[in-house]
């Protein structure tokens, strides 16, 4: 275990250290104090806890690392990650695992507007309640919702799944609710399993793409 | 219906003589927007002023000045600077707009005269970046293509703040 204390080391420090590490290695990160893109662009397996609110971009282009945020995390946590696994205990601020391709983001609490914006392959569980347009484009992966969703949720989504336990404030164009058949159940179950959230399947209602959008209809000009 | 084809139903999209002038173009080959070409007058070299800040002036004794259109981008820092051969490159344009064999196309291209090629919107092929010695990686608002490991087999990054075809949008300084 190698301790990195941000009062003393620089970002660019911390995160060449990180990179440029051995598989299996673990690490631990004070004194963070709202730092900007720490931990990011790390390829290989490690475990990185990191102590304190986090800035934007944190963990941006994951591969394979597990890490770990005690506290906040402000915009663009884990954006674009790859693989890997990346849990915050606290809150998340706009547009968590944007565009993410795969992996795991856990956010305990509350994720703010855009949560898995254009997602591509990451699965996304939220503790807590989601802001308004998350999962907007979103084409493939899945994003649970503990709490309750914000406005146009699922706008213009493609092939992701959306499962949410609360309320739903709105759904997005083309963004609709579906039947839970036992394929998504089971995939839920897996995923509150390995997030660690303790919720019923049952309670959970599935939404997913009305799939109008996908070719030019001039009823829908509209939406476009 | 139609008069002349009962079985045919009228368009609520494209009115008769819209569909009259497809099926026009499409028999003739004759049409007024087509690729390849523009009908409007468009600027030549001659109509081009260079500034030539940083290029060597007319050499008026070329045994003893060279006059050349090597451009070296990235000596004050770069690990690894990109060297052209012309300071003309090949811009960014998207695998998807553009096929894999196009993109294969203009790295050759480039290669041959010594320039770099651009990735774009739809990421990094294979064969654009087997074919093109120099390839600079887009990095975009909208994400696509992006991948890091394709980041990393860049020449160098293009970090595209917006777009002229979305004026007002993207870039917040």
């Amino acid at each position: 275990m190698s301790t990195i204390d941000l009062n003393k080391s620089s970002i660019r420090e911390l995160n060449e250290k990180l990179q440029n590490s051995s598989p299996g290695d673990k690490f631990t990160v004070n004194n963070t104090v709202g730092k900007h893109a720490l931990s990011v662009g790390l390829t290989k397996n490690i475990n990185v806890e990191i102590n304190g609110h986090v800035g934007y971009y944190c963990a941006g282009m994951n591969q394979e690392a597990l890490i770990k945020i005690n506290g906040n995390a402000g915009p663009g946590l884990a954006e674009n990650m790859m693989s890997g696994e990346v849990r915050v205990t606290g809150n998340a601020s706009q547009y968590a695992a944007a565009t993410a391709h795969g992996g795991l983001l856990v956010i305990e609490g509350d994720a703010s507007s855009r949560c898995g914006i254009s997602m591509k392959g990451v699965n996304i569980v939220v503790g807590g309640n989601i802001g308004h347009m998350s999962a907007f484009m979103a084409q493939s992966g899945c994003l649970v919702v503990c709490g309750d969703a914000g406005d146009a949720l699922g706008d213009s989504v493609y092939e992701a799944k959306i499962y949410v336990r609360g309320k739903v404030k709105s759904l997005g164009t083309d963004c609709i609710e579906k039947e839970m058949r036992d394929e998504h159940k089971q995939e839920l179950t897996e995923l509150l399993k390995q997030s660690n959230m303790g919720y019923k399947v049952e309670d959970f209602r599935r939404y997913g793409s009305a799939r109008k959008l996908y070719n030019f209809d001039i009823d829908q000009v509209d939406e476009y | 219906m139609s008069k002349d084809n009962p079985t045919l139903i009228e368009s609520a999209t494209f009115p008769r003589h819209v569909i009259a002038e497809i099926q026009r173009a499409a028999k003739t080959g004759i049409y007024d927007i087509r690729g390849f070409g523009a009908k409007r007058d468009i600027p030549t070299f001659d109509d081009l002023v260079f500034l030539g800040a940083s290029t060597s002036r007319y050499p008026l004794e070329g045994y003893r000045e060279k006059c050349t259109t090597e451009v070296v981008l990235g000596n004050r820092f770069a690990k690894n600077p990109i060297h052209l051969k012309t300071p003309v490159t090949i811009a960014g344009m998207s695998f998807g707009s553009l096929s894999a064999q196009a993109k294969e196309s203009l790295g050759r291209g480039a290669t041959l005269a010594g320039t770099s090629t651009t990735t774009g919107d739809g990421g990094m092929t294979p064969e654009e970046r087997g074919h093109s010695k120099t390839l600079i990686y887009q990095y975009l608002p909208s994400r696509y293509g992006m991948n890091p490991d394709d980041l990393r087999r860049a020449d160098a990054i293009e970090i595209v703040l917006g777009q002229g075809a979305k004026p007002g949008g993207e870039v917040c300084f």
